[in-house]
């Protein structure tokens, strides 16, 4: 982390890509190219544009991107909708990484890993899922399950279609809430789906999307079988600093900024019931 | 060492400091720390100042940088930190207390510069507290009203302040008020004196079992909540008398000359605090209420070795309009502990 944790970088943005009717997906650079700094998959980062506000995002890119990092986005407030309307060559200020990854080269590594995603919760689970595909010998079978409201919501679809389904050891279960014309693909929520897949309760899961998702899917794993210390995800409220200093972000004792956002569920189920 | 003046003398001394001194003041009947200033009503024998000195550390406002914004380009430059030494003067042992709990906030790792500056620039002089208030329960909380750490401590005695210089920082600054050197005796009846009073005060000892992390679940679980926070107004007045409370907001403004982002006190009494475009997580009085004071007597402690960040002194029993309060909630939640 920087010498001064207030005091953010300049940072380039590079590309702007639209992913969904209301997520874009922006590379950021540092301004004399490459990175403005090295993270770990889970860790996030504080982005401003001066004025308009300042917001934590996830690092969607995976650290073996050496070139730059991305930042999927999804507009839904006064900064997030600035942050849309930006152009390549615009520069934001960016601080970070901050909080701790998921546990890739520990707790996960050696183990079949399931990836639970909903609508935008792919974000942070993207990062992670790129750097098991970059050191793909150090992880075993790989399921991830995506679902969106609509087809035109699944973000990274060119992604997902081109790489990871037709990578080998990666099996991709994607779901839309309705049916549409033109998907061919299973229909239904994201819970009643991995419980219809009825995974074999062993290795890791990294659950992340929409509360509502998120409690039902552990329903579904405990269905399973599965136990909490097997089960991660990343958690989000709001923050000002990033350091566990401006004091809203805390579930109990625990700031979600550095001590998350990445939890294990046991651990988040010993925490007050207030997130 | 043990030095003396007369009581009458405080002012010239004051003035006579060669650095900034920020001492606590009075105006239209409201006490304060301000940098003091030659006219200005200096009350040191206000016990606990309307506002706590937190704000010489933690300022209610601070610049921490500045943007320039031409199109597409942004340019950044820092606020300069505190470089110049400065002295406080009239420090109570409660608001000394307070700074140790911020200092476990501002100076853990990462360590927040723009504070740390000023703790390092500071020499603290204390005064021990031969009258306290009603109010007053500091010694719940590891202050000793008796003896202030500071680098120098004042000790009332008659119409004299005998001094006490605990750091050689503190020794240097004694230096230039030239003293004359003085007995140890009043200094210890003194502080006999203020334990005997201490002991008589309505919240001398609270019972604090039961608030730690091991109880952490148990305690927010508690039924009590409701009925404590009832009348709670959220107005954070609560959380801006408090010498502890420490949360921010960081914002910006347009200065017509490009964007000022500034650091300002925040209160997690309000409904804004924790909101995001999903909603939020305290989302009633409730919640608010019993994040304050779980953080205080429970969260804090958990993560810092048993410290508590209440400090006893006093301010939010005298500023709350509701009068809900601390030792309320201690004594709410902690006695059926100890049944």
């Amino acid at each position: 982390m920087m010498k001064e944790p207030l005091v953010p970088m300049i940072g380039i943005v590079t590309d702007v890509r639209v992913d969904t009717p209301d997520v874009k997906t922006f590379r950021v650079n540092a301004p004399g190219g490459g990175k403005c700094f090295e993270h770990m998959p889970g860790q996030c980062a504080m982005l401003s544009i001066p004025g308009v506000g300042e917001a934590m995002f996830s690092i969607t890119s995976s650290p073996t991107n050496e070139e730059y990092q991305e930042f999927s986005i999804k507009k839904c407030g006064c900064l997030t909708s600035w942050l849309h309307q930006m152009e390549p060559g615009q520069m934001v200020t960016i601080r970070g990484p901050y909080g701790n990854p998921f546990p890739v080269e520990t707790e996960l590594k050696g183990q079949d890993l399931i990836f639970i995603a909903g609508g935008i919760g792919l974000a942070p689970l993207r990062s992670v899922i790129n750097y098991v595909r970059a050191h793909r010998e150090n992880y075993g079978k790989v399921d991830i399950v995506y679902g969106s409201r609509s087809k035109d919501d699944l973000v990274d679809y060119p992604e997902i279609e081109n790489e990871w389904c037709k990578e080998a050891g990666i099996n991709v279960h994607l779901t839309i809430d309705r049916p549409q014309e033109g998907w061919d693909g299973h229909v239904g929520f994201v819970p009643n789906y991995v419980t219809e897949l009825g995974f074999d309760p062993q290795g890791k899961v990294l659950v992340c999307g929409p509360p509502i998702m998120i409690k039902f899917v552990l329903q579904a794993l405990d269905g399973l079988g599965f136990d909490r210390t097997q089960v991660f995800t990343t958690m989000e409220l709001r923050m000002k600093c990033g350091i566990g200093k401006c004091g809203r972000c805390n579930i109990g004792n625990k700031y979600v900024c550095k001590d998350g956002p990445v939890f294990r569920f046991d651990k988040l189920g010993e925490l007050p019931d207030e997130y | 060492m043990t030095y003396q003046f007369p009581k009458a003398n405080a002012e010239a001394i004051v003035k006579g400091i060669s650095r900034a001194v920020y001492a606590p003041v009075e105006k239209d009947g409201l006490t304060s720390f301000e940098r003091y200033e030659a006219g200005m009503n200096l009350a040191l024998d206000t016990i606990p100042t309307d506002k706590s000195m937190k704000d010489v550390f933690f300022p209610q406002w601070e610049n921490l940088m500045h943007f320039r914004v031409e199109g597409k380009t942004i340019e950044l430059t820092e606020e300069e930190r505190c470089h110049q030494d400065f002295v406080i003067f009239g420090a109570r042992a409660c608001d000394i207390q307070a700074v140790k709990v911020l200092d476990k906030v501002f100076l853990a790792d990462p360590v927040d510069s723009y504070y740390a500056s000023r703790r390092e620039h500071c020499t603290l002089v204390a005064l021990a507290c031969d009258k306290p208030e009603d109010s007053c329960f500091c010694k719940n909380f590891g202050a000793d009203p008796a003896s202030p750490d500071a680098d120098v401590t004042l000790y009332p005695v008659g119409d004299d302040y005998y001094v006490q210089t605990n750091t050689e920082k503190g020794e240097a600054l004694v230096k230039e008020w030239n003293l004359d050197k003085a007995e140890e005796g009043p200094v210890e009846w003194l502080k006999g004196e203020i334990g005997k009073k201490y002991e008589e005060l309505p919240f001398a000892h609270l019972n604090l079992k039961g608030f730690d992390g091991e109880h952490l679940k148990e305690k927010f679980d508690s039924p009590k909540w409701k009925k404590l926070s009832m009348a709670c107004l959220g107005c954070g007045s609560c959380t801006f008398a408090c010498p502890t409370c420490q949360c921010y907001d960081i914002r910006d403004y347009d200065t017509g000359n490009g964007v000022q982002r500034y650091r300002c006190w925040d209160s997690c009494m309000y409904s804004d605090f924790t909101l995001m475009a999903a909603g939020t997580p305290r989302p009633h009085q409730l919640e608010r209420y019993r994040q304050r004071f779980m953080h205080k007597l429970v969260y804090f402690p958990a993560n810092n070795d048993g410290m508590y960040s209440c400090v006893g002194c006093g301010r939010c029993i005298k500023k709350c309009p509701m009068h809900l309060h601390i030792v309320k909630v201690i004594k709410a939640l902690g006695e059926e502990e100890s049944k």
